[in-house]
């Protein structure tokens, strides 16, 4: 169908559409958890955050979980070392997942004051501490971590979770927080009426500006602070997945590369910022379709601007950059690479079709008037 | 006895989070198809007592749900954080259809789920009917896609080493789909879970009927339930005996040890319906066989022999010794940009995976003296007191299902319900389909051992270099956490189950809301 090289690059922009996938519509879910105690302030506005994703996010998580099924079957050794080096921070990540579908579903199953509110926190808790540790990740990717390879292609990695908590990894991390805080807020003033929907203009305007000003902060320290990776001598695009035969160099500003060979890469950053500006500017004027719109573009833009400025590296390698882990040289095979975008092809317009059709039926907003009421199915 | 490293607990970390995950994944199968089932006939009908079933029973499957989403996502993430080198090592070949599973299935299933609780208002009747059908396709699929992954490690076919990358690559898509063992375990495995969720009905269905509340739709969910867990508790016990022959083609120490059969049966095979394996002397005592059957069962023929686990051990060390020269040459030219394998060492490579058993004695494995090639191939033996028994009580389990269901169905077809022994019977017998389920992964999984994937990578070999605490703690975290969720869990659906249904005759419940929505909390 195509050649291994071109099948290569196709998986790796799938794994951008992947995130980006992610990052707009669970991130949505993650922002209403992260702003859900602060919203929302009684039992029925509670409910009301709750309900407004409530016959969504099943389906949202899904993009996180085959981001997973995904990255396993394209890139393995990716799957291998990035899970298992990231092993203590993938556990409380993987805690907030197992968090946000119990909290959702049980809070409402019982009366007690302490029970829901009980419920409100960890709720709080499932979102925002995915939402730091994502950025923290991709914090370090930008800067390499501590891995190598025996001969057989045994992984090591010889970091522990309090190395990840480096400053411009928290940095990372409080832009992923701002960003998608700005996201539920977006998702909320669209689903929302009254009280709710003021709060989460108000909270969508702040993270917005915010968000711009951490990007700007991220940007500028990746320019002048962090050492990019870079493959010197010939790469061979065709090759066997083998991270071991290659030399790779380290620069302050190599990150910025792709920009200077391919200036339509710019696009990222540009949308990232003008999604920004243009979403905090339409929470202020109440223009919730817009500043939904240009959040998710935002959110997007950003996911982007970390695949482009690390291409072509999956995950570099600080104490072996050699060894790094890079589009040419960590991938499936390519018949394993072809079948899977076949898969891709047939089904995911599918996917989005009836994820459409789904959102379009659940249109309108969820009101305290509504979930009083209980006409309906509530949680 | 137990020595805490990382590969042990890697391993209590999977069995553990593996088979907690699968208290709720038999129920979302079963009770997705039931439910199903029962909007069918309220869409065929009209009559809105089919509708409150529908909607009682979906209240708890959502709860069951959510704990199955939840505990899922572990599994999901669990290959890459523990077993890193496996993922490495196979990932090109097991990272598709778990892939494809999210693809072709979980959106499929999460994205309808929501419709289900939130879109009785919003839809037509039909249009909800499909959303039903589309969540109880979803969940099947999603088993069809992880038994196909499931099956590889069992049978490892399609797949071949590649020298160069160092792992093993796809060679045919087809044969990995295509899998006898992923055909039967599929079949097996959904049927387990129909059952589940047909024994879940049945036996809160008595409860009401015993305490004469809800009567009319606990009859109605009870006669659904009886005829569809016949069918399933069939189809379990007959292609469960599938499994048997499958795991007799590929996988003959696994039925070896079920079996606890340590000579070669000459054929036609006997069938040990009861006994005591004993470890030490490699025989089992006080046996009771039923002469043929075991032959029928594995081979399917009354002439070939079934091979004991003595017979195994031999062949192992044959392997052991044959593969050494492959690992040799690997250990040399591996990872190299232009290795290929000689070929005449094609069938030593074949081996390779044998001899990496002796790693677990000493890592320069071709120095291994003869006992130590010895005691590696005593390691391909499974615990054969455990698969022994898990088998034996699985398979009783299985026919008592058949029994109970058999009699439910015949009662219900004369219209009644039985006497109340029988109903309490039924509703004691509700946590039984988890008992059998569980005991089947054991005697799958467990009985793969010492194997990740059979024949060629160790379970050994396949952890994650990482430190053994970090392992530990979050074995910890899991233990506690599942722990308390499971506690939970529990209490809302006995919550629930005892609120029972909104019927619209219930005067409490008159008028429009039939939506088992929570009250408000108290004190706001």
């Amino acid at each position: 169908m195509f050649d291994y090289m071109t099948l290569r690059l196709i998986w790796w922009a799938l794994l951008g559409v992947l995130l980006a996938g992610f990052a707009v519509l669970d991130g949505f879910d993650i922002g209403v958890a992260m702003l859900h105690p602060f919203i929302a302030r009684n039992d029925a506005q509670r409910r009301v955050t709750l309900n407004a994703i409530g016959p969504v996010w099943e389906g949202n998580q899904v993009w996180f979980i085959l981001g997973g099924g995904a990255v396993f079957a394209a890139w393995p050794p990716l799957y291998a070392v990035s899970f298992s080096g990231f092993y203590l921070a993938m556990l409380l990540v993987l805690i907030g997942f197992i968090l946000r579908p119990v909290a959702i579903v049980f809070r409402g199953k019982r009366e007690e004051r302490g029970w829901r509110e009980t419920w409100d926190w960890l709720f709080f808790v499932s979102g925002f501490v995915p939402a730091l540790i994502f950025g923290v990740a991709f914090g370090n990717l930008l800067q390499g971590v501590p891995f190598h390879f025996d001969q057989t292609l045994r992984a090591t990695y010889e970091g522990g979770l309090l190395g990840l908590l480096n400053p411009f990894g928290l940095l990372c991390g409080l832009v992923s927080v701002t960003m998608l805080a700005m996201q539920g807020a977006a998702w909320l003033s669209v689903k929302s009426e009254g009280d709710v929907a003021v709060r989460a203009r108000r909270y969508g305007a702040l993270a917005a500006i915010l968000l711009v000003l951490l990007i700007s902060a991220a940007g500028l320290w990746t320019m002048l602070g962090v050492e990019g990776f870079r493959i010197v001598g010939v790469i061979d695009h065709a090759g066997p997945s083998n991270p071991l035969s290659k030399t790779v160099t380290r620069e302050a500003g190599a990150w910025l590369d792709n920009y200077r060979a391919y200036s339509w890469m710019i696009a990222a950053p540009a949308a990232a910022y003008a999604g920004a500006l243009v979403a905090a500017l339409a929470f202020a004027l109440s223009a919730k379709r817009l500043a939904l719109l240009a959040s998710s573009l935002s959110v997007a833009g950003v996911a982007a601007m970390a695949g482009f400025s690390m291409f072509p590296f999956l995950l570099p390698s600080s104490t072996h950059p050699s060894q790094s882990l890079t589009v040419w040289d960590a991938s499936s095979s390519k018949g394993t690479l072809s079948l899977m975008l076949i898969a891709v092809i047939v089904f995911l317009p599918i996917v989005l079709a009836y994820t459409s059709w789904v959102y379009y039926v659940l249109r309108g907003a969820v009101t305290e008037a509504a979930i009083r009421r209980g006409d309906d199915y509530y949680y | 006895m137990f020595e805490f490293d990382v590969v042990t607990l890697s391993r209590l970390q999977f069995a553990l989070t593996a088979m907690y995950h699968f208290l709720f994944v038999p129920l979302t199968l079963g009770l997705a198809l039931l439910l199903a089932i029962m909007e069918s006939v309220y869409v065929m009908t009209g009559r809105t007592v089919w509708r409150e079933a529908t909607q009682f029973w979906g209240t708890l499957f959502g709860i069951n749900f959510a704990m199955g989403v939840a505990t899922g996502v572990t599994m999901e993430f669990q290959f890459g954080t523990n077993w890193a080198y496996y993922s490495h090592y196979v990932g090109d070949i097991f990272g598709a259809p778990l892939a494809i599973e999210g693809l072709m299935a979980f959106f499929l299933e999460a994205t309808f789920v929501g419709l289900f609780f939130f879109g009785w208002k919003r839809l037509s009747k039909v249009q909800h009917l499909v959303v039903t059908w589309l969540v109880a396709l979803g969940a099947n699929f999603s088993a069809l896609w992880i038994l196909v992954a499931n099956a590889w490690m069992q049978n490892p076919v399609g797949a071949a080493f590649n020298p160069q990358t160092m792992r093993m690559e796809l060679t045919s898509f087809s044969e990995v789909l295509f899998n006898p063992v992923a055909q039967s375990k599929f079949v097996h495995t959904v049927s387990a879970g129909y059952v589940t969720g047909a024994m879940f009905v049945m036996s809160i269905a008595a409860y009401f009927i015993l305490n004469r509340r809800h009567v009319d739709i606990a009859r109605r969910s009870l006669t659904v339930a009886a005829s569809f867990g016949l069918a399933s508790a069939l189809s379990v016990v007959v292609l469960g005996d599938e499994s048997g022959y499958t795991a007799g083609e590929n996988q003959k120490m696994k039925i070896a040890a079920i079996e606890a059969m340590w000579e070669t049966e000459p054929p036609p095979a006997s069938f040990t319906l009861f006994g005591i394996p004993d470890l030490k002397s490699e025989t089992t005592k006080y046996e009771i066989k039923i002469p043929w059957v075991l032959g029928l069962i594995a081979t399917r023929s009354l002439d070939k022999p079934v091979e004991g686990v003595k017979a195994l051990v031999e062949r192992s060390e044959e392997r052991i010794r044959n593969g050494m020269a492959g690992y040799q040459w690997l250990a040399k030219e591996g990872g190299r940009p232009n290795a290929a394998v000689p070929p005449e060492l094609d069938a030593s490579m074949r081996d390779v995976g044998h001899s990496l058993l002796v790693k677990r004695i000493r890592p320069d494995i071709e120095n291994a003296t003869d006992a130590q090639i010895h005691e590696a191939a005593l390691s391909t033996i499974p615990d054969v007191p455990v698969l022994f028994w898990s088998f034996r009580i699985m398979v009783a389990l299985g026919f008592y299902f058949i029994a109970l269901f058999a009699a439910a169905f015949y009662l219900s077809s004369r219209r009644r319900c039985g006497k109340r022994w029988f109903l309490r019977m039924t509703m004691y017998s509700l946590p039984l389909p988890w008992v059998a389920a569980e005991l089947g992964w054991i005697v799958a999984e467990y009985g793969r051992q010492p194997w990740i994937i059979d024949g060629t990578m160790p379970t050994f070999l396949g952890v994650s270099n990482i430190p053994a605490s970090n392992v530990a703690a979050s074995l910890a975290a899991f233990v506690l956490f599942y722990s308390a969720l499971a506690i939970i869990d529990v209490a809302l659906i006995v919550k629930y189950v005892r609120i029972g249904p909104r019927e619209e005759a219930d005067p409490q419940a008159s008028g429009a809301p039939v939506f088992p929505a929570p009250a408000p909390a108290q004190n706001q």
